[in-house]
């Protein structure tokens, strides 16, 4: 003869669960919303956060670049391609960089490696686009997002220096 | 020969009446199945703690009708290997069949199209059929996982059938009718909600909610539709104008057993409390009350296993419900607690 478990059994047909469950629906019912209007509004952004890449440049105008190739080295995904000559005035600066970012794995190696902080993972997350194409990024657009953000940029790396 | 006359004595005038009667009930019923809709996401949302839509129009009000043009816009997506004819009729008999349930739903005393004698009979046939659109839908898809879905849905709706037709028996034997109307009217009483026959029958009242749920294929029984094991059973192949159908056919069920289980427990139009009139605003007012717990229960509920499902239904619901039947049964041939389970025996 099996044994009844008669407080289960009276649970089960009273709907003890589906009750309590049902309370519990309740109370968070009537909670705040936890969602954020995305478009309208946006949820906060670490400092270090990885997002679009840019070149930055010095104060003066100067490229910081200098074509070490570190970043290059370091990539994991081997997403960038660098090519370098010396400029008309002997100084070492690439002819090519280029970041494939439909292989970047986001990973900020690059910007780890990088003895200048020429190459930043900036803030930016919002550059989505219709085509593959118009992921290659060159040169003259890491430059321009180098320009266009260059005020997060630099307060964010002034904000993470202390953690270096 | 004035109006009145042209309506309700000639043949050609009753048939344009009862046609405008049939287009009145459903452009509203369509409609508000829109908002329906839009408040079954807003209720989930509010339980996640999520907004849910909020964009189209204000608060999101119009997002069931962008969709609706969503859906008929898109491109219809036949499988090679379907069956077409079968393919193209399947949602269209899930949706009529559900539409045409409502043709015995008295809204209010008087307010119904079709006042038949075997009113819940006809809505318990065209519930049967009900399951034809989900199977014939599943098997001319020529796909695996559809056929799952449907073979599921097949063996899931008869099995809840059976309880869903014990519990309106026992109701049935209470008022000593068929007709909806007269179900109703057996409630009405000195004592407001306590004469509904929620009381009489409680323990029937959470088995016909649960049925409900599983005749519908709403969670926590949405097994035709598992998405963790069948993707969207037998809705996977079908897109576009078929696919809202299915959907507007899905919700008009659940909007119907939201009607059957105001009609049968609590009372269709009567007032709560005796003395504020009676009318159509109370019936819909109730079966707002049921969505509303339907949606909830949507939101916390997990999905039942399939051999729980079929104990349930096999092994708890029908000897609960045919036992109540029997009890039922009993107590109104002997007129037992004065009258309690037998209206008909004390005069209404």
């Amino acid at each position: 003869m099996t044994q009844i478990d008669w407080t289960r059994a009276t649970k089960y047909f009273l709907l003890a669960d589906f009750f309590g469950g049902f309370r519990l629906g309740l109370k968070y019912f009537f909670r705040p919303k936890a969602t954020i209007n995305y478009p309208h509004e946006k949820g906060p952004l670490s400092p270090r956060f990885r997002g679009e890449h840019a070149l930055r440049r010095y104060p003066n105008g100067e490229e910081r670049c200098i074509a070490c190739k570190l970043c290059e080295a370091i990539c994991p995904a081997q997403a960038i391609t660098i090519d370098a000559e010396p400029r008309e005035d002997g100084s070492r600066r690439t002819t090519r960089y280029d970041i494939d970012m439909t292989k970047c794995i986001y990973c900020g190696f690059c910007q780890e490696a990088c003895p200048v902080d020429a190459i930043v993972e900036g803030p930016n997350f919002e550059y989505s686009t219709e085509s593959r194409e118009e992921l290659f990024f060159d040169k003259a657009r890491l430059l321009e997002n180098g320009e266009r953000w260059e005020a997060e940029i630099a307060r964010n790396l002034e904000l993470d220096a202390p953690y270096r | 020969m004035n109006w009145t006359e042209f309506f309700f004595e000639t043949n050609f005038g009753i048939f344009l009446f009862i046609l405008g009667q049939c287009l009145l009930v459903t452009v509203l019923l369509l409609v508000a199945l829109a908002f329906l809709m839009y408040a079954d996401r807003k209720i989930w949302a509010a339980v996640q703690m999520r907004k849910g839509p909020n964009v189209v129009g204000v608060f999101g009000l119009l997002q069931s009708f962008a969709d609706f043009i969503k859906y008929i816009v898109k491109e219809v997506v036949v499988p090679a290997g379907a069956d077409k004819v079968v393919y193209f009729l399947a949602p269209m008999i899930a949706f009529i069949l559900s539409v045409i349930s409502w043709a015995v739903i008295p809204w209010a005393d008087g307010w119904v199209i079709a006042n038949l004698n075997i009113g819940i009979l006809y809505i318990f046939a065209v519930s049967s059929l009900e399951v034809y659109g989900v199977i014939m839908g599943g098997w001319a898809s020529n796909s695996k996982y559809p056929f799952l879905g449907s073979l599921r849905s097949a063996a899931q709706m008869i099995s809840y059938e059976v309880s869903i037709g014990f519990i309106i028996v026992g109701v049935m034997i209470s008022t000593g009718s068929l007709n909806l109307t007269e179900v109703v009217r057996a409630q009405d009483g000195d004592y407001g909600f306590l004469n509904w026959y929620w009381l009489p029958h409680l323990p029937m009242v959470f088995l016909f909610l649960i049925s409900a749920l599983a005749e519908t294929n709403r969670p926590p029984f949405d097994l035709p539709e598992a998405e963790s094991e069948l993707v969207a059973g037998f809705q996977v192949e079908y897109s576009s104008t078929p696919f809202l159908l299915y959907m507007i056919g899905e919700l008009m069920a659940v909007v119907l057993m939201c009607a059957l289980i105001t009609i049968l427990f609590f009372g269709g139009w009567l007032s709560p409390i005796p003395g504020l009139p009676d009318g159509v605003l109370w019936m819909v007012a109730k079966m707002a009350f049921f969505f509303f717990i339907f949606s909830m229960v949507k939101a916390i509920t997990p999905r039942y296993r399939y051999d729980q499902l079929m104990r349930i239904g096999w092994k708890v619901f029908l000897p609960m419900s045919l036992g109540w039947v029997v009890l039922v049964a009993f107590a109104a041939k002997f007129e037992l607690f004065g009258g309690f389970y037998a209206r008909w025996a004390i005069g209404g």
